[in-house]
């Protein structure tokens, strides 16, 4: 066990010692562009002893009989730092065009550099489009699945409308957006509502649906009233479904936020800069954008997924992690 | 049958508090009463007879088994006792209203073949979820909760998810369930049906003791011919197709008091042969 430990302690420290050292040294003038076989066999030393080190820190992590937030997350933490450092000593070593493909330091530089541009671009795109645009798509499909349950008239012929709906793709619904509310952020947000509209409606119906018939009886010998059922059994019952939803929702709102800005934005955003960067074939920024649209995902998702288990920990598919 | 308007029958006065005090066994004071009650569902191969000519009066303070194979409309009797199915014909009657009105005065304390306990509630939330809906202040919904958690021995796990008891602790829960609003008529459907044989017989032994001390009327269905006659004052034996009434079995000389040995009695034993050819009768009648 401890030998086991020790193993792994060393490979682990001997990745990231060798990641980082190798790293330095692609940048030296006598590497950069014209890496001889040293170098690349040096890589592939780096990679098994990650591998080695990813397996036995997995290893361990199984053997916990309580799982520590640490150990899990080391594991995905060590391949993504073998990720990046074979992206850059690759990019470095082989001298591969910034424009195909630069390497994540020059990313993390330019990331550090235009941090006040990021900033404005997370607030047009993320804080005013895509959050408010996933609070109007989600409430409003919520309550449609509500109404429609309730008013058989409303399943029977809103549905189709809204499965019909939900089919138009985004650049096309995008400029007519745009026509109707603006070039700045409200036609960003009108995007994201009729992207999350969707699924939420379809979650929360079918979660709606998802009752037993015992369980609906019960309440019928309490004599209790349509309100009464709703909030006492349906919507608990409904709330894994709904969660699923508001998880689909997340990132989808994100996409949706940055797509739209493509056609027809004012001069900041995410999605603004990405397209005018890559015009202008500084593919560094859009790298940087894209870290920060994966950051920024990521995230909400969990948020949301760490609400979820304080919400539902009772449904079968959280009761392990309780 | 009496599916009057629910309003015009809730100006009948109450009579199920005189009529629960006394026990009397006199069928006057019925508390169920059924007179040539049927039902038929219309289906595509045709209609299907789930009751048909059921006459039944149940008296305050008994315990009446209804017995009998799949199909032969001893749940779907309860159901309509409930007001969970309604009848086609045939009058049916609880504590003098009509089923319909009898379910909204919230008469009836129904435990169904699963526990049916809500799993994002505590085992005491789901106790207290028929008072919270009927309005019961917090501070005698959590004694109420405590004293009939006590009652089924699950004082202990009162801040459980169901999730975490066994099969027969989450019966019991049920049981507690609806017992804790007091009402004085259950209706039991197969609730041990799905428990073995042991942790059977332990919760028979409690839900007697339990009848005894609190003297409510219980309809209560099943499939065991043991279970029926060691717990009831009176078994209905019943047929399929049509569903039906072939023979009521008095049990009551068993007495009220009745360990688990009484079953290798001969009285027993009589008793329980009698329902058995009752069942077999009824068979054969179907082939």
């Amino acid at each position: 066990m401890s030998r086991q430990v020790n193993r792994t302690i060393i490979l682990s420290v001997a990745t990231v010692a060798g990641g980082l050292g190798l790293s330095a040294l692609a940048h030296s003038p006598d590497i950069a562009g014209q890496a001889g076989s040293g170098f690349w066999l040096g890589t592939l030393l780096l990679w098994l002893a990650a591998t080695l080190a990813a397996r036995d820190l997995a290893g361990l992590a199984a053997q916990q009989r309580k799982p520590s937030g640490l150990l899990a997350l080391a594991v995905p933490l060590l391949v993504g730092f073998l990720l990046v450092v074979l992206w850059e000593l690759i990019t470095v070593g082989a001298g591969v065009p910034a424009v195909l493909m630069p390497p994540p330091s020059m990313v993390a530089a330019r990331f550090g550099g235009a941090l006040p541009v990021l900033a404005a671009d997370f607030v047009q795109t993320f804080v005013k489009s895509a959050l408010p645009g996933y609070a109007i798509g989600c409430a409003a499909g919520f309550g449609t699945a509500v109404l429609a349950d309730r008013v058989p008239f409303l399943r029977r012929g809103l549905l189709p409308v809204a499965n019909f709906a939900s089919a138009l793709p985004i650049i096309g619904i995008a400029p007519i957006m745009v026509m109707w509310f603006g070039f700045d952020w409200p036609s960003k947000a009108a995007v994201v509502a009729v992207m999350t509209f969707f699924p939420m409606l379809v979650q929360t119906g079918a979660g709606l649906a998802a009752t037993g018939r015992i369980e609906r009886d019960l309440m019928r010998t309490y004599a209790a009233g349509y309100l009464t059922t709703l909030v006492c059994l349906r919507l608990p019952q409904a709330l894994p479904f709904i969660f699923t939803a508001l998880k689909i929702n997340a990132t989808l709102a994100l996409i949706g936020a940055i797509v739209a800005e493509f056609f027809g934005t004012p001069i900041v955003g995410m999605g603004f800069r990405i397209s005018i960067e890559a015009a202008r074939l500084s593919l560094d920024m859009v790298w940087a954008e894209i870290a920060l649209a994966a950051l920024a995902g990521s995230a909400f998702y969990g948020a949301i997924a760490l609400a979820e288990r304080a919400a539902t920990g009772w449904h079968p598919s959280m009761r392990a992690a309780r | 049958m009496p599916r009057a308007s629910a309003a015009a029958l809730r100006t009948v006065p109450p009579t199920d508090a005189d009529a629960t005090e006394d026990r009397a066994p006199e069928p006057a004071r019925a508390v169920v009463s059924v007179s040539d009650l049927s039902l038929t569902y219309e289906t595509a191969d045709g209609p299907v007879y789930a009751l048909s000519g059921v006459d039944l009066a149940i008296a305050a303070g008994e315990f009446v088994s209804f017995i009998g194979p799949s199909g032969c409309g001893k749940t779907t009797l309860l159901r309509c006792v409930a007001d969970l199915e309604q009848p086609t014909g045939g009058e049916l009657w609880v504590n003098g209203v009509s089923a319909e009105a009898a379910r909204l005065r919230r008469d009836y304390g129904f435990v169904f073949q699963a526990p049916a306990l809500y799993p994002w509630r505590t085992i005491e939330r789901n106790v207290a979820l028929p008072l919270e809906i009927f309005g019961v202040p917090k501070a005698e919904r959590r004694e109420r909760v405590r004293r009939y958690l006590d009652l089924v021995h699950l004082g202990g796990f009162a801040k459980k998810f169901p999730w975490q008891l066994s099969g027969g602790m989450q019966s019991r829960a049920s049981i507690a369930r609806a017992l804790c609003f007091d009402p004085q008529l259950l209706l039991m459907d197969e609730p041990f049906g799905a428990l073995d044989e042991i942790v059977r017989d332990h919760l028979n032994e409690q839900l007697l003791s339990l009848w005894r001390e609190t003297g409510k009327t219980v309809l209560f269905v099943t499939h065991s011919i043991p279970e029926a006659v060691y717990l009831s004052s009176r078994v209905v034996v019943m047929s399929p197709r049509p569903g039906r009434i072939i023979d009521v079995v008095d049990c009551s000389r068993l007495g009220r008091q009745r360990p688990l040995e009484i079953r290798e009695s001969p009285e027993f034993l009589a008793i329980a042969h009698r329902v058995r050819e009752g069942l077999r009768a009824g068979h054969a009648y179907d082939e």
